[in-house]
């Protein structure tokens, strides 16, 4: 049988069975309309609240404190948008990062061609924004910070309580994009100060096609969506219940398993990461060791390579993977975090990452070392930027020596 | 995405290597951009009797160098001047529209290598197609 090994759950992760037996009454037997009176529709909404519930509690917020989207994009453009506009006569400016999804890039961008300015501050070697940047970065119309939790392509966890407590002090609204880090990292709302968050449901086994804004009480936003009276007026559109049935039950079994997964993923991810990086020359570990970085992130440079070949001869190997790469990425210029941590084209253009999930077993692992650096070095050989770059090398260790 | 046909090339690249007494030797591309090619040919009686490259780049641009060595490999070194990055890509079954620029470096590598044989056999140099004749909306201008 040919070998099928998923490394790629950050993008998206299956629906786990659990997950899908409780959604699967909501499509056809379950039909109704939570708006609608009669009590054929009760069932339906009292489900919409126990998913609440099961989110309040995962994140420590309240219930009412949830608001349902169509997912993660909507979610950062609703709390980028809705933030900006409904608090303009305090202030213009927003900061936020230069490694930002292009949800947060994007919902910028078009705030700023609507009058509105942005700080995008840069990031370190590591993917982490300084503190004392942002505290330089905030001036008196500053009205909102959105940093993200973790970044979905190097695995960065960017100080959260820390900005969480310099936003509150200064009574700035701090937002996080929480999509790669809800059901795979702690996470508390009341401590960390967090004012807005953002989450998607297919990240944690959950379904496509659902997401949260937590939105903490008494803050001040403007609707995205307008319409009906749907999520208490904010968030116009008829639920999509099977969808937020399916989200909060994958949010409740993420918070029972989160201890366990978290330390078995970083010991696979400690595992690919030292086995390439011992048997790879001129590999490059893109994003922070240790506790700072996501448990199922591994994003990796091999100069003299392009990524989009790497991915095909993984795929032809049965393993899935994603790369930085401008081949990849529809441009031609290679991804904005890589080359924000400092990467040049050309090492950027070699990256890969593999995102570990549930399915990950440590014999899946023990093979990826062992093809992936096989395939690196079949590649190297037939690249000329590789022979340019030992004959450089070379160069460089002659002159040491004399 | 691709075509069986750039698949089978990029999984399996025909004539790939460098020739050490190359006759013509043409690189093009750029790091930066994240391809370069670098084609060698041997010429006999004007026959481009052998050729090779080295190739670094996404698939199709392994595929493209593939490709068009098999399409110049004994062909008049007139004939494979004529070789177009179209016909490249068209050897291939297509490329997508953002990969047509692979196809665009297999040609204007080929007349490098071509004109660096024939100014070495002071033969005065064809005139190259610029980048921007054959493909307008490639960005990589670094």
């Amino acid at each position: 049988m040919k070998r099928s090994i998923y490394m790629d759950y950050a993008a998206t992760t299956f629906v786990r069975q659990d997950v899908l037996d409780e959604m699967l009454p909501y499509f056809k037997d379950n039909f109704g309309n939570p708006s609608s009176l009669y009590s054929f529709s009760e069932v339906n909404k009292s489900v919409i609240k126990l998913a609440r519930q099961r989110i309040a509690r995962v994140i420590n917020s309240d219930e009412n404190e949830i608001y349902f989207t169509s997912g993660g994009s909507e979610s950062d453009n609703w709390a980028i948008k809705g933030i900006a506009f409904a608090n303009r006569a305090k202030g213009n400016h927003i900061i936020t990062s230069q490694i930002e999804h292009h949800a947060i890039l994007n919902a910028s961008k078009f705030l700023e061609r609507n009058g509105f300015s942005v700080t995008y501050l840069p990031v370190d070697s590591d993917g982490f924004i300084n503190i004392e940047d942002l505290k330089n970065a905030i001036t008196e119309k500053t009205i909102l910070v959105s940093i993200m939790f973790a970044n979905n392509e190097i695995g960065t966890i960017e100080p959260i309580s820390e900005i969480g407590k310099i936003c509150r002090e200064k009574g700035i609204y701090f937002h996080t994009d929480a999509v790669q880090a809800v059901g795979h990292l702690p996470i508390d709302v009341k401590s960390m100060n967090i004012d807005l968050l953002s989450m998607s449901g297919h990240k944690f086994y959950g379904p496509k096609g659902v997401g949260v804004l937590y939105i903490r009480k008494g803050v001040k936003i403007d609707n995205l969506i307008d319409g009906g009276a749907q999520e208490r007026g904010k968030r116009a559109s008829t639920e999509n219940v099977s969808g937020i049935v399916g989200l909060g039950k994958a949010i409740e079994i993420a918070g029972e398993e989160l201890d366990f997964e978290i330390n078995r993923l970083k010991a696979l991810r400690d595992k690919i990461i030292d086995g390439i990086l011992n048997k790879v020359p001129n590999a490059r570990l893109n994003g922070p060791r240790g506790d700072n970085r996501l448990p199922n992130n591994v994003n990796i440079s091999f100069v003299g390579v392009e990524g989009e070949t790497l991915l095909f001869d993984l795929d032809d190997a049965g393993v899935f993977v994603s790369t930085g790469s401008a081949c990849a990425s529809g441009s031609l210029e290679p991804s904005h975090v890589l080359l924000s941590i400092g990467l040049s084209h050309e090492v950027a253009h070699g990256s890969v990452r593999m995102t570990l999930g549930l399915n990950t077993t440590e014999e899946d692992v023990d093979y990826v070392i062992d093809v992936l650096p096989k395939i690196v070095e079949r590649r190297r050989a037939m690249s000329p930027l590789w022979s340019q770059i030992l004959d450089r090398e070379e160069k460089i260790s002659c002159t040491v020596r004399k | 995405m691709y075509s069986e046909k750039v698949m089978d090339h990029f999984r399996n690249p025909r004539n790939v290597g460098a020739i050490s007494d190359a006759d013509g030797i043409g690189e093009v591309g750029n790091p930066r951009c994240g391809d370069i090619m670098k084609v060698y040919i041997k010429v006999k009686d004007n026959i481009i009797e052998d050729v090779k490259y080295e190739t670094y780049g996404c698939a199709s641009a392994i595929a493209s160098s593939s490709i068009a060595s098999e399409l110049i490999k004994g062909k008049t070194v007139e004939e494979a001047w004529d070789i177009t990055n179209k016909a490249v890509a068209e050897a291939l079954d297509g490329l997508p529209p953002m990969k047509m620029h692979c196809s665009v470096l297999a040609e204007e590598a080929i007349h490098k290598a071509i004109n660096d044989y024939r100014k070495a056999n002071n033969l005065e140099p064809w005139k190259e197609r610029t980048h921007a004749e054959v493909i307008k909306d490639h960005q990589c201008n670094n």
